[in-house]
């Protein structure tokens, strides 16, 4: 999987968990959740979707390494290695 | 000569003020008229004479207290005339009872439901309305079989409300706008709040939080406001005056539903009732988060988790603000508020480090409570928290 | 191998004097006492036969006088004999009202316990046929209400033959009212059928709509009533009080319970009567489990009339039973 195919997994998921918004506005370096109005809630309800559409369990103490969608490509291709 | 004496109105009289003569020496009397007024314990009452003739003498002057017995006046009779009076005769019925047939007010119909108390106790149990079932029985009554009917019913009925109450709920923003502007404006209007903070350590709790979620599946990781939820519901059992509503008077609720704002992504709250949170494990709080809050945002609410609500808990989340005030949501008497979770200098014996902080706020129908009662409550909630293990 | 049942026919006015015969045979301190229970056999041939049998030390007229009689009755309960006083007619009993109510049901509780009246006393009761309004008295309810004696309630052949010998097993005055409207009444009954017990209210039919709660000449009329209802498919339990006090109130709360209706169906006056009193209780202890107002039918609040037509109508019959219960549950 390449990082164009994963962004557009997570594009998806992310309109998933928030129809509202639009997620392919989002620039590289913002705060995913800031910038969407995502809650906690909403949170723990993508990374639940992200393991179960990419396989990959992201712990909670990673969760501040995945704030932004370039730190997040990132990680994701880190672990999917 | 005739003795006229002081008449006993009663057993328990034993005497009598003679206040005023209605007769004079010389007057003719006859049955039925009044002689005298007499005072009593009983009032002023006006004494009759019970023989015709004309007054001999006054014996004893107004304003006398006389035993009773004791001769008044002397009336001296005289012949009464033997002309039969003719009587009107006294028609004979035989005595009956008069029956009815059950005590049906024509008033009363209109807002009174007949339901048997069998009937009644099956649909509470089963949170039907009585408005909601046809009686059948006799007056229109509900019987246990309309309940039944209905409760059968309800299983097709709860398969096809999603997808109705989804049309039906087209709600536009501006309808939810509105809702919340009459629930907020009557709260502000009527509810004399007070408002109470409280900064909590929440270092032990995430801790355990942590701790936890690192055992468990993704999918089964709690969020902090699940501790919220549990530890309020829990301290409210020690705070029955704030699980309650205002109706005409403080009216405590027997469960423990706690309301939970959901932020809609459009703008405007739903606030769906957590039912019965008290009786919940934590990871029965999750689950039941996992289920309302999509469905809140959808707006697939139930009726029951959108009125049963008897306490609100709004919580920031993180990246929020760190304290917030609500306003109440009548006929509730208190909302509990939790601010951002931050990194805060915490001094404690002396010493001073960096602790994970939420404030806690409170604000409390005046009416209803007391800022004491509030401030227990805050300072239970906090020590509650300190023991996330025996949440 | 099963004992076959041995059934055998009998009058009402029989089973009773098998009762009588019974009891006087079974315990030597036991006698009849009572007007024409002696040579004349019994003003309805009930003792027919039985001061021949026992002799006149057992079977004793007496003058026509019910203070004096049910008074001797209650002297030798009180001197350690078991006395069966036959007071004609409830229609008679006021005239010993006051030695019943003032002195047999008092005695026990103004002696400290020392004194009991181990007396029963049977008494005709109930419309017979054209007999007259001072002659028709179902006058239960007054006896039910007197703290200090027990009042039983014959309303079947087995209570008829078997109710006698266990009330004069009872330390307390006992009250046995016996329906001389049933006397010639025959009915199938087993030969071994004795009956067990003197507390407790019976149900003869099992049912789960609605029960049906009665006594005395009610009993047999509620029985046809629900079998004719159940050729409508309304499944009634029908309950004998037979004990009316005490009541034995376990049994009927519990059926109510079950079927969630009730109708109370008895011959004497609606107010202030046993049904009164059955309703209340149903009432009180099983509000929530009502699924309609308790229903009574009583005797219309009338002295009972001469003519056979107007007598019949002035108390509840088969058909009324059969229709106040299709009312009830089919609200028609």
């Amino acid at each position: 999987m390449n990082e164009d195919e994963i962004k557009k997994n997570i594009f998806q998921l992310l309109k998933k968990i928030a129809p509202d918004t639009e997620p392919s506005v989002l620039k590289p370096d913002e705060n995913i959740r800031e910038t969407l109005g995502i809650d906690s809630f909403d949170a723990l309800q993508f990374i639940i979707a992200l393991n179960e559409k990419l396989g990959i369990e992201i712990p909670e103490k990673d969760y501040g390494k995945t704030n932004t969608l370039s730190d997040l490509l990132s990680y994701i291709m880190n672990k999917i290695k | 000569m005739i003795e006229f004496l002081m008449p006993s109105l009663g057993a328990d009289m034993e005497d009598g003020t003679l206040i005023e003569w209605k007769k004079r020496t010389g007057d003719s009397v006859k049955r039925g008229d009044i002689i005298a007024e007499v005072e009593t314990q009983k009032g002023l009452i006006e004494i009759e004479v019970f023989d015709e003739g004309i007054i001999e003498k006054l014996l004893i002057e107004e304003g006398t207290k006389v035993p009773v017995g004791t001769v008044l006046a002397l009336i001296d009779p005289i012949e009464v005339s033997l002309e039969t009076k003719k009587e009107k005769p006294i028609e004979l019925h035989p005595i009956q009872e008069k029956t009815t047939e059950g005590i049906t007010q024509e008033a009363e119909r209109e807002i009174h439901i007949k339901a048997s108390p069998l009937a009644k106790k099956m649909a509470e149990d089963h949170h039907i309305a009585l408005f909601q079932i046809k009686g059948s029985g006799f007056d229109g009554a509900i019987t246990k079989e309309d309940v039944e009917h209905v409760i059968a019913q309800r299983d097709v009925i709860d398969k096809e409300k999603t997808v109705i109450e989804t049309e039906k709920t087209v709600a536009s923003s501006e309808a939810i706008r509105a809702a919340i502007a009459a629930a907020m404006s009557k709260s502000n209007r009527e509810i004399p709040h007070y408002y109470l903070e409280k900064k909590i350590d929440l270092t032990k709790a995430l801790t355990w939080l942590q701790e936890a979620n690192e055992q468990r599946k993704v999918q089964s990781r709690l969020l902090p406001v699940v501790l919220f939820i549990k530890a309020i519901a829990k301290t409210l059992l020690d705070f029955p005056d704030l699980n309650a509503i205002w109706d005409n008077g403080l009216k405590p609720k027997k469960d423990i539903n706690i309301g939970f704002v959901v932020a809609l992504h459009n703008g405007g709250i739903m606030v769906p009732a957590i039912h019965q949170a008290d009786l919940k494990t934590v990871d029965e709080i999750m689950q039941t988060l996992n289920d309302i809050i999509p469905r809140a945002r959808a707006m697939k609410l139930r009726s029951s988790e959108l009125s049963d609500g008897t306490i609100t808990l709004t919580s920031m989340g993180d990246g929020g603000a760190d304290a917030v005030f609500g306003v109440i949501y009548p006929p509730q008497v208190a909302i509990i508020g939790f601010g951002s979770i931050s990194e805060q200098p915490f001094a404690e014996n002396g010493m001073l480090g960096v602790r994970s902080v939420v404030n806690a706020t409170l604000a409390g129908d005046h009416r209803a409570t007391d800022g004491l009662t509030g401030s227990q409550f805050l300072n239970l909630l906090a020590r509650n928290l300190q023991k996330p293990e025996s949440l | 191998m099963e004992n076959p049942v041995m059934n055998t026919t009998l009058t009402y006015r029989e089973a009773l004097k098998q009762g009588i015969r019974e009891a006087l045979q079974n315990d030597k301190d036991v006698f009849l006492m009572g007007e024409d229970v002696g040579r004349y056999g019994g003003a309805f041939a009930v003792s027919k036969g039985l001061l021949q049998e026992f002799g006149e030390e057992r079977i004793m007229d007496v003058p026509l006088s019910e203070s004096g009689f049910v008074g001797a009755g209650i002297g030798a309960a009180l001197a350690g004999m078991k006395p069966i006083v036959e007071v004609m007619t409830v229609n008679f009993s006021l005239l010993a009202m006051d030695q019943i109510v003032n002195n047999a049901a008092t005695l026990q509780h103004m002696s400290g316990g020392q004194l009991h009246v181990p007396l029963v006393i049977r008494m005709g009761c109930g419309i017979s046929k054209q007999l007259g309004a001072q002659h028709s008295h179902s006058w239960e309810p007054f006896y039910a209400h007197i703290p200090g004696l027990v009042v039983l309630s014959a309303g079947t052949h087995e209570d008829a033959r078997g109710m006698l010998r266990l009330a004069l097993l009872s330390p307390d005055p006992v009250v046995l009212f016996e329906y001389t409207g049933m006397l010639n009444l025959e009915k199938e009954v087993a030969v071994d059928s004795d009956i067990l017990d003197i507390s407790k209210a019976k149900v003869l039919k099992k049912g789960k709509d609605i029960t049906i709660i009665t006594y005395g000449i009610g009993v047999y009329k509620c029985l046809d009533a629900a079998a004719e209802l159940a050729t409508v498919g309304i499944d009634a339990e029908v309950i004998d009080l037979r004990v009316l006090r005490p009541l034995d109130e376990f049994t009927f709360l519990a059926s109510v319970a079950k079927t969630h209706r009730a109708i109370i169906v008895e011959d004497a006056w609606r107010s202030v009567s046993v049904s009164s009193e059955v309703s209340a209780r149903i009432m009180e202890k099983t509000f929530y489990d009502l699924d309609a107002p308790v229903l009574r039918l009583c005797g219309i609040e009338v002295p009972i009339p001469y003519p056979a037509h107007l007598e019949e109508a002035a108390v509840p019959q088969i058909q009324d039973i059969v229709n106040a219960v299709k009312k009830m549950i089919h609200h028609d």
